[in-house]
């Protein structure tokens, strides 16, 4: 007997469109002192395991059949009010945000006095002691100080510290922490989890870590049970499960996460999660609408982009004065150059400024110094869209948001239609229809999608839209800002596939901007790090990966998730397969 | 025909077959909508021919008190009006003056909401300053003032025949602020959003991108708006003429109407008062209901 | 926190100009002011005199000037209608508008707030169906026309109340009261239950609105994971979290009752500023009007003020921002 069975669990949540069960027969077991992961992809379920142990199962949620038992004692058919006391008590519950977990108008130590007395029966001294006390345990500095604050007055890190001290207040035998580090920076999740793992060495409590993060699964837990659809296809080991996979799911979920250590020129085992049209065969650019776009003159023998001295700022506030007013300057004089058919990285965490590089690109942002050249045009000199519009053309854009990047009252053949008519690039009616059904299938959704509207795919399809309409101008230059950053990992193996065989098969320039270190390591040539809006470094990938000059840049590549034990099994079939 | 189709396997038509309310509130209002339009061809008399009213048969009541007289179902006002007549008659001046004052106030604060929320800077600055001051005043407040000047300006024998247009104008302008801030808060939303930022990409003009991408994606709330808008337009108008600033009694709505009963409310002549009273109160009510459920259906993570 | 403060002044004293401007526009452009004071025997000298004297002359901001600086003395001249000084009309009928504002105010908010958080918590119970199907026709149910059926059921029917009027007021250094004596308190209860019904209403919906929205927040989810008992969920963390919206959308209700009591107030023929406005409307007494306007004005400002002050009381994350 363990200290937390959940046995053939299931859950259903009834529709008008039928039955839909999240959970479909799982059981995993919990010993004191143990970590497990449950790991899976958006829609696997894995949160609304953690939901039904706690016992807050979101309306109309229900569970079908199967037993939790906590040290023997069923606990899933008990009355809410004997729930409610095993709640904190017994069981506690870690969230993902920090930021939306704590109660914005309480102190820290009158929601921790209010735990610790509900659960505990301590007088209100002795309540706020153990409060302090309990911050001290998760590492908050000065907790004497920092118990009187508002939630508001500490960072991301320190509020997930107090939401654990939160868990543990009625030093509870179970938790479960649901995405415990997916908000936060990641300097500050190394941080978390090392705290977590020791809490549960020190205190024998039995945890449950609900993560999509195979960095996480490898980093702290014991075991790991693979979520797929409802149901646990693979549990064992951690090193067992990372090293030496059975289950094809498995196989495919670690091939697709990239590797920070080598590069690979595709991603192995991709086809296994999301049904996608077979693809058709390379198209010869010759006799292809595609390859049309090679009629653009040659104009110039340099590179094909070309930023100079480039530099934006944003005004603060809206002073009347200029000398009250405030900038920002989100970019300062970065320059630098990509050659035709070459892909170049931009990597910087949030706020470096990498976004709006590619948004003073598109013209989307006017500068405030320096200039963009695009193929030997000084394009910031334009001023009409008469001239802009050929550049327009050339130059196209993937965004990271798949969800917010296509208009969801627009069916998908004018989605993608839209730019081809605007810049006359077909004649009739006809064949704007016939380009548009080719593109669609060249992306791998199939022709038949024309029809349809945004709402019906999901966020990797929705991705293969708007690569479609990105090459509906038949453009030379490519911009992906951040377009996997809200996939699951094994979508964005598919997608970064796609958009290296489209570069391949177009001979298309890229500029590829991303928070993640492996995903670039993956997809450039040449890799350009920023920091607060500023380009420290430039290098060829490789060499960048292996000898960083810079020390930001050394930072952050030991900041990459540690697979260790992680398996070279995948790569052996990658051999096969490619050799 | 794949329009329709779509539209009877949405969600939304799913929510208002399924939700008897709707249902009733919905068969209520078109049934009170078509009733005013063919008011002439319904209503047993013509309560404007002054050729047919009757002084004998004044305050006369209902059909099934003492003294009614078949003719005149609800009874009698003071000038022998048939009670039935000039509730239908009535309904259709409200539903007039309700229509046409949120048309209007749709109309300004849509376009006003989508040029402050897309343009941003002075413009989105001037618009919402003037909405700001306009906003810390009740609406019925600057109707009534709209109401008050147009006496001052309006030539004495003007007033009564613009009397409706007077009120149109009045309200629709005391409403369009609650419009233009929704759009332009939606407009703001969505023109952040990646899909607007890819049409100006490909190049497409402002006015193109606020038509063709940003209206489309603005218009469910102030679907939502409109409708409980509606409501409370008929509520002023009635409010008003009763008040005795709105339709003149000449040409009567509900609110005239009731205005004109109440002076006969304490000589126990209660059904002039009351009867457009009801069909009042039916008419808000439906399109209130009609209202929350829209709401609620567009708005699933509210319910 | 200060520098906030002094900027919502600020603000409030723009809106009570651009609010003074426009009344000012109303009694220099709408009519002729000479036209409106004198009468038909008037000759022209006379009336080029009346012109000069009241400074009509004078060019525009001159005008307005002299008017925002007379306004700032409750001085808005002499009604066209009543022939007396609009300050002392709307000193006599101060106390009776705010007298029965602010009992509405008080009766809309000790009964919508409850009941909102009842139909908050408990939405499939009985009750609450029956307050939001009640709130639903109050809604929809036009102020006067709730007032002319409780005058028919309480005033014609049963006789148990006045119907008209403030009944006997008691007059206290420059203010009158009618919550002093016994026919004062039974007159005020028909227009003061008119008047609050529909903001009760309205505040009762907000509540609820809002306090389900916090409801489905992910602290509250985390109350509920820590084992707190439903009643420190409710009342300690989503009660509270539910006021800083509501306080300001109440705030401006609150305002607009102010307004409302024009309507109850010719229903009932209380004898208040806002039976005094209706009056000034239908026979063009533009100082009235613009008088009427400008103490609107005031009331919203000073409202709103109060408003930003208790949002400083409510939410600590406004008070440490400023502060710091």
């Amino acid at each position: 007997m363990a200290l937390l069975d959940v046995e053939n669990l299931s859950v259903e949540f009834p529709s008008r469109r039928g039955t839909f069960v999240a959970v479909n027969g799982v059981t995993i077991a919990v010993q004191p002192g143990e970590i497990l992961g449950v790991v899976g992809e958006s829609g696997a379920g894995k949160s609304t395991i953690g939901n039904a142990v706690i016992g807050l199962l979101e309306p109309p949620g229900r569970i079908g059949a199967g037993q939790i038992r906590l040290d023997g004692q069923r606990i899933d058919d008990l009355d809410d009010d004997a729930k409610r006391r095993i709640r904190g008590r017994r069981v506690s519950m870690i969230f993902q945000d920090p930021q939306t977990s704590l109660d914005p108008l309480q102190t820290i130590e009158s929601q921790l006095v209010e735990t610790i007395r509900v659960h505990l029966g301590l007088d209100h001294r002795a309540a706020q002691a153990r409060a302090v006390d309990l911050l001290r345990q998760v590492g908050i500095p000065e907790p004497e100080l920092r118990v009187k604050l508002y939630p508001h007055q500490f960072s991301g890190g320190m509020r997930q510290r107090v939401v654990i001290a939160l868990a543990l207040c009625a030093e509870p035998e179970v938790v479960v922490a649901d995405e415990p580090t997916t908000a936060l920076d990641v300097s500050i999740q190394a941080q978390i989890l090392t705290l977590l793992k020791r809490l549960c060495r020190d205190k024998r409590v039995g945890m449950i870590v609900i993560t999509h993060d195979m960095g996480v699964i490898a980093e702290i837990t014991d075991r790991v049970a693979v979520m797929y659809r409802g149901k646990v296809v693979e549990e064992g080991p951690t090193s067992k499960i990372l090293g030496d996979p059975d289950h094809p799911y498995t196989r495919a979920l670690i091939g697709a996460v990239p590797r920070p250590d080598l590069r690979l020129h595709r991603f192995p085992y991709v086809d296994y999660i999301e049904g996608i049209a077979e693809k058709p065969a390379a198209i010869s650019l010759k006799d292809h609408w595609l390859g049309r776009s090679r009629d653009f003159q040659r104009r110039h023998d340099g590179p094909l982009l070309e930023l100079r001295d480039l530099s934006i700022r944003f005004p603060l506030n809206t002073a009347w004065l200029e000398r009250n007013r405030r900038y920002v300057d989100a970019v300062k004089g970065v320059s630098f150059a990509i050659r035709e058919g070459e892909t170049f990285g931009l990597v910087g965490e949030s706020g470096s400024g990498k976004s709006t590089i590619a948004r003073l690109i598109t013209q989307l942002y006017r500068p405030s110094g320096g200039s963009v050249v695009f193929d030997g045009t000084d394009v910031t000199a334009l001023k009409r869209d008469r001239d802009l519009n050929p550049f327009r053309r050339q130059i196209q854009m993937v965004f990271q948001d798949p969800y917010s990047s296509l208009n969801p009252r627009m069916r998908v053949l004018d989605i993608v239609a839209e730019p081809i008519r605007f810049h006359r690039l077909a004649g009739s009616r006809a064949e704007v229809n016939r380009i548009v059904r080719d593109l669609l299938d060249h992306v791998g959704l199939g022709a038949k999608a024309a029809e349809k509207y945004p709402h019906e795919f999901s966020g990797g399809q929705r991705q293969r839209i708007v690569i479609a309409r990105a090459l509906a101008t038949r453009p030379r230059f490519l911009i992906c800002d951040e377009p996997t950053s809200a996939l699951d990992v094994s979508i964005q193996a598919q997608i970064l596939n796609l958009l290296k065989d489209l570069q391949e098969e177009l001979r298309l320039t890229m500029l590829f901007i991303s928070h993640d270190l492996p995903v670039i390591r993956q997809m450039c040539d040449r890799v350009g790090v920023m920091r607060f809006g500023q380009l420290l470094e430039v290098a060829p990938t490789e060499e960048l990966f292996v000898s960083p000059q810079h020390p930001y840049t050394q930072e952050l590549l030991s900041l990459m998730p540690n697979f260790r034990g992680l398996t070279h099994r995948g790569l052996d079939v990658e051999d096969r397969a490619t050799g | 025909m794949s329009f329709l189709s779509g539209f009877t396997d949405s969600d939304l038509w799913h929510s208002f077959i399924r939700t008897p309310t709707a249902l009733v509130s919905a068969l209520l209002t078109l049934i009170l909508i078509a009733g005013a339009l063919a008011a002439p061809l319904v209503a047993p008399h013509n309560p404007f021919d002054l050729a047919s009213l009757d002084i004998m048969s004044a305050h006369l009541p209902p059909v099934w008190m003492k003294d009614g007289d078949p003719a005149f179902l609800l009874g009698t006002d003071d000038q022998g009006r048939d009670v039935l007549s000039a509730i239908f008659y009535g309904a259709r001046i409200s539903l007039l003056v309700g229509f046409a004052s949120v048309l209007l106030a749709v109309l300004i604060g849509v376009t006003l909401g989508l040029v402050s929320g897309y343009l941003g800077g002075r413009a989105d600055a001037a618009i919402m300053r003037v909405a700001d001051v306009q906003l810390s005043f009740p609406a019925i407040l600057i109707a009534l003032l709209i109401d008050g000047v147009a006496r001052g300006v309006l030539p004495r024998e003007a007033q009564e025949h613009m009397a409706v247009y007077v009120l149109v104008f009045a309200i629709g302008i005391s409403n369009w602020v609650q419009y233009a801030r929704t759009v332009r808060g939606a407009a703001m939303v969505e023109s952040r959003k990646e899909y607007v930022q890819a049409a100006r990409i490909i190049g497409i003009g402002p006015v193109a991108i606020l038509w063709r991408h940003i209206l489309p994606n603005v218009l469910g709330p102030v679907l939502v708006i409109a409708t409980i808008n509606l409501a409370l337009a008929i509520i002023t108008e009635a409010t008003l003429s009763f008040l005795g600033v709105g339709v003149p009694p000449t040409t009567p709505s509900l609110g005239t109407l009731i205005r004109i009963g109440n002076d006969y409310l304490f000589s126990g002549e209660w059904w002039i008062s009351i009867f457009p009273g009801v069909v009042l109160v039916l008419l808000v009510l439906s399109v209130n209901l009609l209202g929350d459920w829209l709401r609620d259906a567009l708005n699933p993570k509210l319910r | 926190m200060l520098t906030f403060i002094l900027h919502r002044l600020l603000q409030s004293v723009l809106v009570i100009l651009a609010v003074a401007l426009i009344a000012f526009s109303l009694f220099r452009y709408v009519g002729d002011p000479v036209n409106a004071m004198t009468g038909q025997d008037t000759t022209l000298q006379q009336r080029e005199e009346l012109r000069e004297r009241l400074g009509l002359n004078d060019p525009f901001l001159v005008q307005y000037g002299r008017f925002v600086a007379d306004a700032a003395q409750a001085e808005f001249g002499i009604s066209y209608r009543h022939r007396r000084p609009v300050r002392e009309l709307l000193a006599e009928r101060l106390p009776a508008t705010l007298e029965l504002s602010i009992v509405s105010m008080a009766l809309a908010l000790l009964l919508g707030i409850p009941m909102g958080v009842y139909t908050a918590l408990k939405p499939k119970g009985i009750l609450s169906r029956g307050f939001m199907s009640l709130s639903l026709v109050g809604v929809s149910l036009p102020t006067f026309l709730i007032g002319i059926l409780l005058i028919l059921l309480f005033g014609v029917v049963l006789r148990w109340l006045p119907t008209f009027g403030r009944g006997e007021v008691v007059h206290l250094s420059g203010w009158t009261t009618g919550l002093l004596t016994k026919s004062g308190l039974q007159s005020l209860i028909l227009p003061a239950f008119t008047l609050a019904l529909f903001q009760m209403t309205l505040i009762m919906r907000l509540v609820r609105s809002e306090m389900l929205e916090v409801l489905r927040t992910d602290f509250i989810k985390f109350c509920r994971a820590r084992g707190l008992p439903s009643r420190l969920v409710h009342f300690r963390h989503a009660l509270k979290n539910t006021l800083v919206p509501v306080i300001t959308i109440t705030g401006l209700q609150l305002g607009s009752i102010i307004a409302f009591a024009i309507i109850t107030e010719s229903v009932f023929q209380w004898p208040g500023m806002g039976l005094l406005f209706i009056q000034a409307i239908t026979t063009v007494d533009i100082p009235v009007m613009a008088a009427y306007l400008c103490m609107v004005a005031f009331f919203f400002v000073v409202i709103n003020l109060v408003v930003d002050l208790l949002y400083f009381a409510v939410d600590p994350r406004l008070r440490v921002r400023r502060a710091a």
